[in-house]
């Protein structure tokens, strides 16, 4: 019988959800990582490893690992500084996880590499030189929520390609480990002045379909988005969503025209339209789209998702999982048609990360 | 020997790091070295390159703010305190 397991990265620390394969009845345990700010925790398959980017108000930011799914952890933040060269590390954001290298995104942008576990890490890039670098590390130019690195996905195991968002300037593309990057913005849209051709855009997240890795969707601060060609160029799909804003998103692991989003208010709120709970789903690659609300709370839900708080499983008939940020999750064993409230009081919800263990 | 006073928060961190411990030390910042030699790490959750005290972390040497180069003498009571940051 499979294990299910959801790693719960919370404003509060890290929790595990766990059941079988039917995904009906949840037992959680936790808070880990001693109550941390827990803002994105992820399972690296061929260590068994979760790893969990936190930043304490008092301690600072480190990287915490646990090799027996949550049972023990240690934390590191051994190498994950700037130095004394004058930039300022304020938080780790985002992690990215293969066998034998994780890498840690962090404001100001800057990507950390460990080669060894997470015991010990080195900058690898701060993208300096790309187009807009020369203002993101201006604090009058960040983002709120000070992510720097939103973002980072690997090509499969390939550690020497991956996308990275920084957060506000937008989407860039490696392929030789990060030494030299390029901008994958062409397409897409931006409601405000912009100083350079290929950036100034707020992409909110990425992913991409592992039914064909050339089809990618974003979630972007203004419309969602498709690319047919791995990033190089995007498509606007925002047409039938009740709002053109949201953080999270998710690919159907076997269909590449199926995903999921969460529509946001796009102003001060970034709640649900309405107070009304849903998540959206397109079967034609954006053609249309699909309101998916059956067990989700419809009326006065005035509740949000933040990027990295959706998630989908692998099974054959995939199952959801949404997270918000006042500490209700959410799962669909049936691709999204039914939900079902699997834990109320959580602390706020940073990110959702679903493992199935056979 | 000075007597370092450490937060409850620092303690689930580092293998078998007591509240209290005795440096041989002549200023803060040399104490905080102390503490990391026993308990690699341990700086990085105090301090930042610079380097300088977190933001939210306070030290006292004998009741009053400290700085890392405060000086120390072989009575001084240094509170390390995890200041309230929000809920």
């Amino acid at each position: 019988m499979a294990r299910t397991l959801l790693l719960v990265g919370t404003r509060k620390g890290c929790f595990v959800l766990e059941s079988d394969e039917a995904r009906r009845d949840w037992n959680l345990r936790g808070p880990y990582c001693e109550n941390w700010p827990v803002y994105h925790a992820v399972y690296e398959a061929s260590s068994g490893a979760i790893y969990a980017a936190a930043a304490s108000e008092w301690h600072g930011s480190a990287v915490w690992r646990s090799g027996d799914l949550g049972e023990t952890w240690t934390l590191s933040s051994e190498g994950i500084s700037y130095g004394e060269n004058g930039k300022r590390l304020s938080k780790v954001s985002n992690l990215a996880a293969s066998p034998g290298r994780v890498l840690v995104g962090v404001e100001e942008p800057g990507i950390f590499k460990s080669d060894d576990d997470g015991a010990t890490w080195s900058l690898l890039s701060t993208l300096e030189g790309q187009p807009g670098s020369e203002g993101w590390n201006d604090p009058a130019n960040q983002p709120p929520g000070h992510l720097g690195i939103s973002a980072l996905m690997l090509d499969g195991d390939d550690t020497s390609r991956f996308w990275a968002i920084v957060q506000g300037v937008g989407l860039f593309e490696t392929g030789d480990g990060g030494t030299n990057r390029a901008p994958r913005n062409t397409g897409l849209r931006a409601d405000w002045p912009r100083e350079h051709e290929e950036v100034g855009f707020c992409v909110h997240k990425l992913v991409r379909s592992p039914a064909d890795p050339s089809r990618m969707y974003q979630q972007n601060h203004v419309g969602m988005h498709r690319s047919d060609d791995e990033g190089q160029t995007w498509t606007e799909i925002t047409e039938g969503l009740p709002t053109e804003f949201g953080f999270a998103a998710a690919a159907h692991p076997h269909d590449r025209d199926t995903f999921y989003v969460v529509p946001l208010d796009p102003g001060h709120g970034r709640t649900m339209p309405d107070g009304h709970a849903a998540v959206w789903r397109t079967r034609d690659a954006g053609s249309s789209w699909q309101q998916l609300d059956n067990g989700l709370p419809t009326e006065d839900a005035y509740i949000g998702v933040l990027r990295e708080a959706m998630a989908i499983d692998g099974y054959d008939q995939p199952g959801l999982y949404v997270g918000t940020s006042t500490g209700q999750l959410f799962a669909s064993a049936d691709e999204g048609d039914s939900w079902n409230e699997i834990a109320s009081y959580l602390p706020a919800i940073s990110s959702v990360h679903v493992v199935v263990l056979d | 020997m000075a007597d370092v006073h450490l937060p409850a928060t620092l303690i689930p961190l580092f293998a078998d790091l007591p509240r209290h411990v005795e440096v041989d030390a002549g200023t803060v910042d040399e104490a905080v070295d102390q503490l990391e030699s026993r308990w690699p790490g341990l700086r990085d959750r105090l301090c930042e390159p610079g380097p300088r005290i977190r933001t939210h972390i306070h030290f006292y040497v004998d009741q009053r703010r400290a700085s890392l180069d405060t000086p120390l003498d072989q009575r001084s009571r240094i509170e390390v305190i995890a200041a309230i940051s929000g809920g």
